[in-house]
């Protein structure tokens, strides 16, 4: 059972949508129910349509390799061993959309990757999957490098580190990059696994893609699996699996808590190992499964990831440069034991005003992670540090 | 015709123009929603999120300053939730905002205190900073920087750049070590700040402040050796009442006086006198540039055409800096503040039998620049220091404020002489183009021994707002003698104002555009001097509107509307100076500028 691993001539998912129209190709995107695996879950084949559908004298595909959020190393896999596939994607997508230019944002780290990806690309381009791909349409790709800022995995700030400025300045959706995105041009920005998927729905059909997965989640999903496990690594699964069948694959039964979705996602604790399931409509995923065991301090987890977010906001917007600190601020009066319940509630409420009012992603799912952690361990960690007190 | 969208706003059922921030539509409707980020001369930014307002069907709530209406949409602007999030967001912004209001030169003017006031905050929610992170950067001439009452709005950042073209001010760091300041953290003092003040203008808290000139100028007033004179800017006037609760654009000449001689000034000169100078001088100078191009048949080029004007001293260090090959096209004439000031220390000096050296020469200035002018090496022809203190609109304000004197209410008086005259010509130095129309009207009457052909003498297509103005004059029929050569020639004057509007004439200069244009006129500060870094909070292009209604207003009513009938101007050459372009002129009206580096 796999799709991404499923077999597959390269080129073949590409010259399929070449013989179809571009309307023809996002109508079966479409009809694959195929969603955005960066975490968001945006469906892939409306981006394409409203890219298409709007007005700009070019258009752009960016492909998002910007792996930043903690725990996930699944992009960095599929870059390894699938560039060509990747590209085909994206060539996908452009067809689809009108585009005529694509660029890869690699995260900053994986400059190690750059010959693989670079030279996937000369491949591409002698093999003519790059370059003039029919009568009227060309299409190329280039490579841009990240500078290791965590933002720049939301797409806005991508687009704005990748014209250059300062990222998360400025630019607030609405419009939205399908409508104006690089250089105010319609822009569609896909994840790795999202275009790589793509690329074998074309080839196998939306059909195929739809015999795994969820009603709402079709298709499976790469996860990787990091912490308490006795093997972690990058897994593929389908959508609507429970924690409980995870962690008895990896090796993890026992667990005191899973933190899915990064540092950014939510934390389920043991007690609902087995109803709650990976899938858009239950737990979302971009790819991250971090398992805590048993002898983990769940504050010490939220402290940690607080420190992240705290080094990663980029400042721009008040809820999340200011928020932030103040959040860090309450996990560590409870480490410390200096903590009441006040303070506890305070930071909750919040919560709401960062997830409401932030400009970006980011700032408005740092309350994922914080309202899990201290939904679950808070009163624990309160009680532990009365305690001591 | 605009494609109109339907929307509901706290249940009101209206129609816009698609495209129309929410904002905007609020603001329309007369429906209060509280911003600080946002301001009418700059470009969105969506940063400080205090005026997100809730969208039905929509996650999150959205801000209402950057989020343009495209389709049928339901808003609300005070629900509960968005009520809790705004006051959050002002406790944030408060938590690190250090400084005590009572200490803060914005105290009763700032935007952060009037929004705490208006949410009736009481408590520091998520607590408050007391000890400062930063330090305060006072080693410029006119700009003070502190970095620890600044609230990330980036007002400063985007006027620098966008409306300025200087872009010293940028962002550094992330998360909440986010800090405003300048490149490789350099005091402003190293910077290519020009000193203009527009960001002081824009600033909503106390983060950016002038360079205090108020104690020196007290202690002055108070020093019974002193003999303090103050000339007056024309721009100041327009605008000093907003201090005093009146509306933009009541002109208050004739009470500044009066409140300037209650608080010790010896004499109350008028800048407009010295701006008539100015016309004189660089109309000359303009006059001897064409001579040499139409009877000498030297290019244009080498004669210094179109001669560029010098009034503002935060163009002339911008030109200095950026486009430093134009220089020799710069008008050699001083500012009317530093040829008033050489003057004070010479001619005045000596017709009163006054020791220079006991002369303390102020000037009321709407400009921040104007401290870095007055010290610049050139600046000492007199043999002294021509201008000693510069003081804003703002802390001439404050000072009036500390003396007790109630502005409105007092009775008008007028200006001393022999320095107290002014022209209309040299009041409209005060707006966009206004250099430029005194010129216009002098130069025609020289020329042509006639008027200007335009009713009631105003060269209107040389007024407004619009960024760049190309104003083309009625072709030349009739000579004087002596002028023949200028006969069948038709005059174009350029204008610019606020400097990025500067940079694109320099472009179109650059790139040869401007080949029949005789004369350039640039000023800094949008709108001219009525928008200058010195006048008072807040600012916007109504406001300056309004200032511009009244300088106008008030030149329409002055005996003398032309530089050249002003009789002390006439006076002043024949007791002293000798002629426009003389060796005497020469020395103390004129000076030279310096090439500068654009790299730090």
């Amino acid at each position: 059972m796999s799709v991404i691993y499923s077999d597959y001539n390269v080129g073949a998912g590409l010259s399929k949508a070449l013989e179809m129209t571009p309307e023809q190709v996002i109508e079966t995107i479409k009809e694959s129910g195929l969603r955005g695996r960066g975490g968001a879950g945006f469906p892939t084949g409306m981006k394409w349509e409203f890219a298409r559908r709007a007005e700009g004298d070019e258009r752009f595909i960016i492909c998002n390799a910007d792996e930043g959020e903690p725990g996930t190393f699944k992009d960095r896999e599929l870059l390894r061993d699938m560039t060509p596939v990747l590209l085909e994607g994206m060539a996908i997508a452009a067809w689809a959309v009108g585009a005529r230019r694509g660029f890869i944002y690699l995260r900053g780290e994986y400059r190690y990757l750059l010959p693989v990806v670079n030279g996937a690309i000369e491949e591409a381009r002698r093999a003519g999957r790059l370059g003039s791909l029919k009568d009227g349409f060309e299409f190329d790709v280039e490579v841009t490098l990240g500078a290791g800022a965590y933002v720049c995995g939301e797409e806005m700030a991508l687009i704005e580190s990748l014209e250059g400025v300062r990222s998360g300045e400025y630019r607030n959706r609405p419009p939205y990059p399908v409508e104006k995105g690089f250089i105010n041009m319609p822009t569609v920005v896909n994840n790795v696994e999202t275009l790589i998927k793509a690329a074998k729905i074309m080839a196998h059909g939306s059909g195929w893609f739809r015999q795994y997965g969820t009603e709402k989640s079709t298709g499976t999903k790469l996860i990787s699996v990091s912490g308490d496990v006795a093997q972690p690594g990058v897994y593929e699964i389908p959508f609507g699996m429970t924690i409980h069948e995870l962690l008895k694959m990896v090796g993890g039964l026992g667990a005191k808590a899973v933190q899915v979705g990064g540092a950014s996602g939510i934390c389920i604790p043991s007690e609902e190992f087995s109803t709650r399931t990976i899938a858009f409509e239950d737990v979302p995923t971009g790819g991250s499964v971090i398992v805590f065991g048993p002898g983990r301090d769940m504050m010490e987890v939220l402290e940690n990831f607080m420190e992240f977010f705290c080094d990663e906001s980029c400042g721009y917007c008040t809820p999340c440069r200011e928020g932030n600190v103040v959040l860090l601020e309450t996990v560590r009066k409870i480490r410390s034991g200096q903590a009441t319940r006040n303070d506890v509630d305070l930071a909750l409420g919040l919560c709401s005003t960062m997830r409401l009012a932030s400009k970006c992603g980011l700032g408005q799912s740092v309350p994922n992670p914080f309202e899990s952690i201290m939904g679950h361990f808070g009163d624990e960690a309160l009680a532990r540090a009365g305690e001591r007190r | 015709m605009a494609e109109m969208v339907n929307v509901r706003i706290n249940g009101i059922e209206t129609e816009v123009e698609k495209g129309t921030t929410i904002l905007q539509l609020a603001r329309k409707l007369n429906i209060y929603v509280p911003t600080l980020c946002a301001h009418p001369d700059l470009r969105q930014a969506g940063a400080c999120r205090m005026c997100v307002v809730e969208v039905k069907g929509m996650r999150t709530l959205q801000s209402a300053c950057s989020f343009p209406i495209t389709s049928e949409m339901d808003i609300f602007t005070t629900t509960a939730k968005v009520r809790k999030v705004r006051r959050d967001i002002l406790a944030l912004l408060l938590k690190n905002h250090v400084g005590e209001c009572q200490t803060c030169k914005r105290n009763g003017n700032c935007e952060l205190q009037r929004l705490a006031a208006e949410f009736g905050l009481h408590d520091y929610l998520y607590g408050k900073r007391t000890e400062r992170r930063y330090s305060v950067d006072d080693t410029g001439y006119a700009i003070v920087r502190d970095p620890d009452k600044c609230i990330n709005c980036k007002r400063c950042v985007r006027t620098c750049s966008d409306i300025q073209a200087v872009g010293v001010l940028g962002t550094l760091y992330r998360g909440a070590d986010t800090k405003v300041t300048t490149f490789m953290e350099k005091n402003i003092a190293e910077t290519l700040c020009v000193n203009c003040g527009q960001c002081i203008n824009r600033c909503p808290t106390g983060a950016l402040t002038e360079k205090d000139a108020t104690s020196a100028v007290w202690e002055a007033l108070e020093d019974p050796n002193k003999h303090v004179v103050i000339q007056t800017a024309p721009a100041p006037r327009a605008a000093i009442g907003e201090l005093f609760g009146l509306p933009a654009g009541t002109s208050m000449t004739k009470k500044m006086n009066t409140a300037l001689r209650l608080m010790g000034f010896d004499r109350i000169f008028d800048t407009n006198t010295s701006a008539d100078l100015t016309i004189m001088e660089e109309g000359t100078e303009l006059l001897i540039k064409l001579k040499k191009v139409y009877i000498e048949g030297m290019s244009k080029d080498e004669a210094g055409l179109p001669g560029i004007t010098s009034c503002s001293p935060g163009w002339i260090k911008w030109i200095e800096q950026f486009y430093p090959e134009y220089l020799p096209k710069l008008s050699t004439a001083k500012s009317p503040q530093q040829m008033f000031g050489a003057l004070v220390k010479t001619y005045y000096a000596q017709k009163m039998g006054i020791d220079p050296a006991n002369i303390v020469s102020v000037s009321l200035m709407p400009c921040t620049a104007k401290k870095f002018e007055c010290e610049r090496p050139e600046m000492r022809d007199s043999g002294y220091k021509d201008v000693d203190y510069v003081l804003t609109t703002r802390e001439l304000g404050a000072m009036i404020k500390e003396a007790g004197i109630d502005l409105p209410n007092l009775p008008e008086s007028e200006f001393d002489s022999p320095l107290g005259l002014g022209s209309g010509a040299g009041l409209i130095f005060g707006a966009t183009g206004g250099v430029a129309e005194a010129a216009a009207r002098t130069i025609w009457y020289i020329v042509t021994g006639e008027n200007v052909p335009m009713k009631n003498l105003e060269v209107v297509p040389l007024r407004g707002f619009e960024g760049v103005k190309i104003a083309t004059l009625p072709k030349i029929e009739k000579t004087a003698p002596g002028w023949e050569f200028m006969k069948g020639i038709v005059p174009k004057i350029a204008v610019a104002h606020g400097l990025a509007n500067a940079k694109k004439l320099m472009d179109m200069l650059k790139a040869g555009e401007l080949e029949d244009v005789f004369c350039i006129e640039v000023m800094a500060c949008p709108g001219g001097c009525l928008g200058g870094g010195g006048q008072p909070q807040p600012t916007s292009p109504e406001i300056r509107e309004a200032r511009m209604k009244a300088i106008y207003e008030e030149d329409r009513h002055l005996p003398y509307r032309q530089s050249h009938e002003n009789p002390y101007v006439h006076q002043l050459y024949e007791e002293f100076l000798g002629e426009p372009m003389g060796e005497l002129s020469h020395k103390l009206l004129h000076t030279h500028y310096c090439r500068r580096s654009r790299r730090m």
